[in-house]
């Protein structure tokens, strides 16, 4: 099951840093188990960050991205201790949200 | 067994009522250019993201090591000083597959991102940028010591 996410969110001078720590196996579907079969792919492929319900930020994956995917972005015109929403689909359909107060 | 049985029929619910309040909206989760991540070279992707003929530009930095000791993460920025920024792109060259990411810029949007990728070996490390309808390509080796896409 998805595991959550660490979200930072930080704001200087109207921009905001967001930083960003999802869980997740990030299985490429090329690796081999000790069997020899194949490992299913398995990784995150759309991560959206709205804020005050305006998607502020979109990115899509592949399987090259890490393990444990870290990604930072930054936007224009957050306040502080209002939230941002970050969300992420993977390629089974499992998602999971998290919610950061800007700081 | 049973727990987890609850926990899949929670999510699913969670999952049906996202969608119905349009949180994640199908047409968004199907997005995801499918194309573009089987490219198998700079110039495949670049078609799937419907561009051609990138510019080279002094204006993207690429933040990444010159040398990574482990290939499994190594951690990618990409920066831009180009005006209108709507997209930017990470691929690795010698990668199965060269798209590793690609992030859509909002007007809100800094034109910056950093990331971790994947990389089996030495490869060149290229930042797709569109800006204002244009696209721009910037290019960086990264020295890989121990791959990440070993088994």
């Amino acid at each position: 099951m998805a595991d959550p996410m660490r979200v930072r969110a930080q704001e200087t001078g109207g921009i905001v840093d967001v930083k960003v720590l999802m869980k997740h196996d990030m299985e490429t579907g090329q690796r081999k188990d000790s069997a020899g079969k194949t490992i299913p792919a398995h990784y995150i492929t759309t991560i959206t960050a709205t804020y005050k319900g305006k998607q502020v930020f979109l990115g899509e994956f592949g399987p090259a991205v890490s393990k444990d995917p870290f990604l930072n972005f930054k936007f224009k015109g957050g306040a502080k201790g209002e939230e941002v929403t970050i969300t992420w689909v993977d390629n089974k359909n499992d998602n999971r949200t998290d919610k950061a107060k800007i700081s | 067994m049973n727990q987890k049985r609850r926990e899949a029929l929670r999510l699913t619910a969670v999952i049906g009522l996202m969608a119905a309040t349009g949180l994640i909206s199908q047409a968004e989760a199907s997005t995801w250019n499918k194309a573009a991540f089987e490219g198998k070279t700079l110039d495949d992707v670049l078609k799937a993201l419907g561009g051609s003929a990138p510019g080279k530009s002094g204006a993207i930095t690429i933040n990444a090591p010159d040398i990574a000791e482990n290939g499994a993460v190594v951690p990618v920025g990409v920066t831009t000083t180009l005006p209108k920024t709507q997209q930017i792109a990470i691929l690795v060259e010698k990668n199965p597959s060269v798209l590793a990411a690609q992030f859509m810029m909002t007007p809100d949007t800094e034109p910056f991102v950093a990331s971790r990728v994947k990389m089996g070996q030495t490869s060149n490390v290229h930042a797709l940028v569109k800006a204002d309808g244009k696209w721009f390509v910037s290019t960086k080796e990264v020295k890989v010591t121990l791959g990440g896409c070993g088994g």
